[in-house]
């Protein structure tokens, strides 16, 4: 059951979309959205749409992976689609009237709008932590937030967590389950009854897990200290990132898709459709 | 009698996906009433997932388990009361502890049956000193105790249920000799005393040779054989071959026979190869 959690899960490969340098990846991406907030109607957001489909298929990533990584998004998805049907006005008549709801055109517009919307930034977001893998990811966060240390940010510290963090994720995943099952083995109801004994049946699972967690990481630590680590100063890399041709073309391709949502955004009433 | 009966009992994990794996392997067993049963095989071999199908943890994809002559998977069958029927104690038993104080923890796993008052305290206390846990240990917390004593109570927090058959995976993994020692005899003790029945996973030959009376060799999801300990021991050839090992003393032995002094080929433990040598030293003379 805790084995189905996808979130920043890596899917090794050798496509173009791997083998762009991360830092690009990132920058790339946030453009990714911002060209979606951009989108102004259904054209050039389907046009966002068919651009990230290319994408995903350069990437060489199952389809599947698209339906799993919205999974934990739908709820999400469908309170916003709610929110717009129900509460904006428009000025015809409405559609449907339900004592004081009433549904207008473009209520139901906007909601769909909103949940295609939704819907493309994440499966464009996956994109990001499916192709990269969480060192490469730090990494670049690292070298792009580097400008901040002039302000006494810490940088280095910041990506190092995060690092830290993401590795130990699947860890702490597998030692719940064993916990778990242990506890099960003891008798332990972890699955019936109310919200209040479920809580409760839940810190012969939790207690354990603090207890080991924090053993981890006083055992980290001191490895780390064994070898020297001391923070980001003058500390060297063994893989640097570099950025070649391919990806001041993927930027090139970028610009012209942000040209061509702006244009069709432009266009689009011009010719009164 | 059966308490333990495995019919074609299979497992997969990850079905429909890249990874799918066949972790046990079309596998029947019976293990009869009050056997001490060693279990052995490689990493990977199967041992845990079989062992987790005893209590229901994990429910097989193909296949049955008798407990009892009864399917546990059963509509009957309630599985929790499978659970404090057969107890199980995992690897490395020791992160399981959660309570303040040691006689809590030891308390939880009876008072889950539903167990109060006078009978859970004399159920807490028994299992304690069957562990060799000291009274005064009992009010401190688990957490300030050394690893072996940790172990120990996690064990006793399963005996205190008083399980019909009781597995334990791996019971003496990462102690030192003396902790090593402390844990198994004290299990052999309790089997002795209780005649419960006994599945014992371990990577040392030397703890199944000295406590088991039958040997259970898991190899690649199957099972390689089930037999008495004496009978699995004299294939030594077949059990090296899938990458075991035999008892170090038995190695020696085959060494010794190899330059032309044989002392026989079922010696196990150092206990019978000591005999053996001093009756070949006493003998010497009248032999060469």
């Amino acid at each position: 059951m805790l084995k189905d959690i996808t979130i920043g899960q890596y899917f090794p490969g050798e496509s173009i979309i791997h083998r762009l340098d991360s830092r690009f990846k990132i920058i790339l991406d946030i453009a990714y959205v911002v060209m979606l907030f951009m989108a102004g109607n259904f054209y050039s957001l389907a046009m966002a749409g068919v651009f990230m489909l290319i994408i995903y298929m350069l990437s060489r990533i199952s389809f599947r992976l698209i339906f799993k990584s919205l999974r934990p998004i739908m709820p999400v998805i469908v309170f916003t689609c709610l929110l717009n049907l129900f509460f904006i006005q428009g000025e015809s008549e409405p559609l449907v009237r339900l004592g004081f709801i009433s549904i207008y055109m473009e209520g139901a517009t906007t909601s769909v709008f909103m949940a295609v919307r939704i819907i493309f930034l994440i499966i464009g977001m996956s994109v990001l932590t499916y192709t990269t893998s969480p060192i490469e990811l730090t990494d670049a966060i690292e070298r792009l937030l580097s400008p901040l240390k002039v302000l006494r940010f810490p940088v280095h510290e910041l990506a190092m967590m995060m690092t830290i963090a993401l590795r130990f994720i699947p860890t702490l995943i597998e030692e719940t389950d064993k916990i778990m099952s242990a506890q099960k083995a003891r008798g332990a109801n972890l699955d019936t009854g109310g919200l209040v004994k479920k809580a409760k049946a839940l810190i012969p699972v939790l207690i354990p897990l603090f207890v080991s967690a924090f053993k981890r990481a006083s055992e980290l630590a001191l490895a780390m200290e064994c070898r020297c680590y001391k923070g980001g100063d003058g500390r060297t890399r063994m893989k640097q990132l570099k950025w070649g041709m391919r990806d001041i073309v993927a930027v090139f391709v970028m610009g012209v898709m942000i040209a061509v949502i702006v244009l069709l955004n432009i266009s689009i009433p011009i010719f009164g459709l | 009698m059966n308490v333990i009966e495995l019919k074609g009992l299979t497992h997969k994990y990850s079905i429909g996906t890249p990874f799918e794996s066949v972790a046990v392997d079309n596998v029947d067993l019976t293990i009869e009433k009050g056997e001490f049963c060693g279990i052995i095989g490689h990493t990977g071999s199967g041992k845990s997932t079989l062992i987790q199908h005893l209590n229901g943890l994990i429910k097989p994809t193909q296949g049955q388990v008798l407990i009892d002559g009864k399917d546990i998977w059963d509509k009957s069958v309630n599985i929790r009361d499978i659970r404090f029927k057969v107890g199980l104690v995992f690897q490395y038993s020791e992160y399981q502890l959660f309570e303040e104080t040691v006689y809590k923890d030891i308390a939880y796993g009876p008072k889950n049956m539903g167990c109060e008052g006078e009978e859970l305290d004399k159920r807490v206390r028994e299992a304690a000193e069957e562990m060799g846990l000291d009274e005064e240990l009992l009010e401190r917390s688990p957490f300030d105790l050394s690893g072996g004593q940790k172990r120990r109570v996690a064990l006793a927090g399963v005996i205190a249920m008083k399980p019909e058959i009781l597995i334990l995976d791996e019971p003496a993994a990462g102690l030192d000799p003396i902790g090593r020692e402390n844990v198994l005899s004290r299990i052999s003790e309790y089997h002795k005393k209780h005649g419960t029945t006994i599945l014992l996973v371990s990577h040392s030959m030397e703890d199944i040779v000295k406590y088991a009376q039958k040997v259970l060799v898991m190899n690649k999801g199957k099972v390689f054989c089930h037999d008495e300990t004496d009978r699995v021991f004299a294939r030594q050839d077949e059990i090296t071959e899938i990458g075991l090992d035999v008892p170090q003393i038995t190695k020696i032995m085959m060494l010794l026979r190899q330059k032309g002094v044989d002392l026989g080929q079922d010696i196990y433990t150092v206990e019978r190869a000591k005999e053996r040598i001093l009756r070949y030293m006493d003998n010497k003379g009248t032999v060469c």
